[in-house]
């Protein structure tokens, strides 16, 4: 009876499977005499690699950090928009937005907590994906398996892309309801997908430190110099590369008097070296998502303004403000990931060496 | 009988570069169906990067390998699909119990769950882990994990195992238990095996046939008893005698004989003790030798005509012999 029902819960899941417009490895489709009923090798090692990270101490330890920040920024938040409320300094409209972007001053708000601890989720889930398995010498035995090459990277992948959204997610929904619970300020439609592609964006840039993470832990064979190497370049783009962009800013800053166009030059030219950051594009992506009163992030003239009604921006122009952003990291993302991919492809798989 | 059964792995002109430094040189090989081959060699005589290119997970600089008919570069995922392989110091997940880790290689060789998990009982009880299938592999010794290997490499019911380095680092009881078990299920399964290994008297007593690898090429393969006769080419029998009582007469004696070599060994004064002479000839001279022993009186106590070891086969290629 029992086993029953499980052989129905595994069928539907199966069937759920099919359905997904992933590819479900060309074995299935060659192996005829396979049994419908087994999902292909990339599922069953995603399923495996999701279970081994739940029970990881690891990812234990990550939640409980990220938890007790979130926890702080909706205190700040909550407080700073009461205060804000009562001397009628914030801004009423969009005020559900504000629980993450708001702060009081004592702790960083939602969005900069996601910047900033995002990329340790991410590095801490894929720094040893591949060079921990190597070392143990499971790879080659897993290798020896009917399973394609790219099945293998693209499960690990995609087992802790699942996770992260899982938790980017819950947290969001979590301020959400706080939220809620606090302020006592329903969201409308809009604030609520606002919300969500917020906590889109937020998955698809944890996704890029992810896949950066992956690429060092094809690279190096030892996992202190993968983990190194990714927690250096994210300490380099969120703490240092800002200030080497204040420095040049100030070497290359022409004068004040200078020609408009001169000074227009000089302001494109930054803003395109801070976009090489990571982060520097996350951060615009969540201010146009979530303060629907940015209207540019860009320079602005005095005359382009000229004219324009102050109010919010629709979400679909928020969203198209945002697109080149987007299209940016996930492009990043990508790279990542085809590097990894070429590398990994042809790498030769020896036990333990 | 040899020609009766197909070959289920073949080689021919394989060869692999890393950069100048040749891995394999040109390997010509043939395996049949239902056999256990034993590849022997030094470390770093290319015989794991032989096993790679048969599983497709290195390719080939030139020539073909086929395995079960199929060309492992280009079909590389039939081959693992009847190909079973335990890499040398296999690694299992350590956090996850013997029967978890067997369920998972089975699903990921597309066997329903229930019927994996009927399999990996199955195959842990015959391989002894049968009590400890619920416990994690971490807790595991040496020997453990490599009858969880051989367990795991069963489990997708392949038609031929590799087996590398399989008796690495175990001791000599568990050598003895894992290379029963190996032969057995051989025989009773008609499966074929490779074994590759750098330990001589383990591959000789399980193995059909040997091939000798030194530095990415075979320079000798058959059975034992040819490979002895491949290398008594120069014509030499020796002969052990061991007596007592034996005298410098009969030492001379001896050494006279027709097509002696050499006589090794001396008789100590008034000896009634056993003295060995060691008796190397161009021919078969058991008998004549042990006329000659008692008919000077004295007593001979054992006489044989040594047969090569495995040992002194490798020794002797590894001495540059094969290599000149």
């Amino acid at each position: 009876m029992n086993a029953n029902v499980n052989g129905n819960a595994a069928a539907k899941i199966a069937r759920l499977w099919n359905w997904l417009p992933i590819k479900h490895g060309a074995s299935s489709a060659t192996e005829t005499t396979a049994n419908r009923s087994v999902p292909s090798p990339f599922w069953i090692i995603v399923r495996k690699e999701f279970g081994d990270h739940l029970r990881s101490w690891r990812f234990g330890i990550l939640i409980g950090l990220i938890t007790l920040a979130c926890i702080g920024s909706i205190y700040t938040a909550v407080t700073a928009l009461q205060a804000g409320v009562k001397t009628q300094e914030t801004d009423t409209s969009f005020l559900f937005l504000q629980m993450f972007t708001a702060s009081d001053g004592t702790l960083p708000n939602f969005t900069t907590f996601v910047m900033f601890l995002g990329p340790l989720i991410g590095i801490s889930l894929g720094f040893d994906a591949i060079n921990s398995e190597r070392n143990k010498g499971t790879l080659s035995r897993l290798l020896s398996q009917p399973i394609y090459r790219d099945d293998f990277i693209r499960a690990k992948f995609t087992a802790s892309l699942l996770l992260i959204a899982v938790v980017l997610f819950a947290l969001g929904f979590l301020v959400m309801g706080l939220g809620l619970f606090t302020i006592g300020y329903p969201p409308t439609p809009e604030e609520v997908l606002r919300v969500i592609l917020f906590l889109l964006v937020a998955v698809v840039y944890v996704g890029f430190w992810l896949n950066l993470s992956l690429l060092f832990s094809i690279r190096f064979r030892q996992a202190a110099t993968s983990a190194l190497s990714g927690i250096a370049l994210w300490i380099f783009f969120s703490l240092f590369y800002s200030m080497i962009m204040g420095l040049i800013d100030k070497a290359t800053a022409p004068g004040d008097s200078s020609a408009l166009s001169l000074l227009l030059r000089h302001a494109n030219m930054m803003l395109f070296l801070n976009r090489l950051s990571p982060s520097f594009l996350f951060t615009e992506l969540t201010t146009t998502l979530l303060t629907p009163g940015v209207r540019s992030l860009g320079p602005l003239t005095t005359a382009q303004v000229v004219g324009a009604i102050a109010s919010p921006l629709p979400l679909g122009q928020s969203i198209l403000l945002a697109w080149p952003q987007l299209v940016g990291l996930l492009a990043a993302t990508m790279i990542c990931f085809g590097i990894s991919y070429a590398l990994f492809m042809r790498q030769e798989i020896r036990s333990r060496s | 009988m040899e020609t009766a059964t197909a070959p289920i792995i073949e080689l021919k002109q394989l060869k692999k570069k890393y950069g100048d430094h040749v891995a394999v040189g040109g390997l010509n090989l043939t395996i049949r169906q239902g056999e256990i081959f034993g590849l022997l060699g030094p470390n770093g005589a290319g015989k794991t990067t032989t096993i790679l290119m048969l599983l497709g997970l290195t390719e080939p600089t030139s020539g073909s390998a086929r395995v079960c008919g199929l060309d492992p570069t280009r079909q590389p995922l039939q081959i693992k699909r009847r190909v079973g392989y335990m890499p040398d110091d296999v690694g299992f997940y350590e956090d996850r119990t013997a029967l978890d880790n067997l369920i998972f290689t089975a699903q990921l060789n597309q066997i329903p769950r229930q019927e994996a998990y009927r399999l990996a009982e199955q195959l842990l009880e015959r391989v002894g882990l049968g009590e400890v299938a619920g416990k994690k592999v971490g807790a595991f010794s040496r020997g453990m994990r490599q009858r969880l290997g051989i367990a795991d490499v069963l489990i997708k019911r392949p038609n031929v195992i590799i087996l590398d380095e399989p008796t690495l680092g175990i001791d000599p009881e568990g050598v003895r238990e894992l290379l029963q078990l190996i032969h057995d299920l051989s025989r009773r399964e008609g499966l074929t095996v490779l074994l590759s290994s750098h330990h001589l008297h383990q591959v000789q007593q399980i193995c059909d046939r040997v091939g000798l690898f030194v530095r990415g090429e075979l320079i000798a393969f058959g059975d034992v008893p040819s490979l002895a006769k491949q290398l008594d080419q120069e014509g030499l029998i020796t002969v052990e005698l061991e007596a007592s009582g034996f005298s410098d007469a009969a030492l001379s004696e001896l050494s006279t004989l027709e097509d002696v070599v050499e006589v090794r060994g001396s008789v100590q004064q008034g000896d009634t003790e056993t003295t060995t002479v060691t008796l190397l000839g161009k021919r078969d001279l058991t008998t004549e030798a042990a006329g000659i022993v008692i008919q000077s009186g004295a007593q001979l106590q054992s006489i044989r005509r040594k047969q090569y070891g495995l040992d002194e086969i490798y020794h002797r290629y590894f001495e540059g012999g094969g290599l000149a």
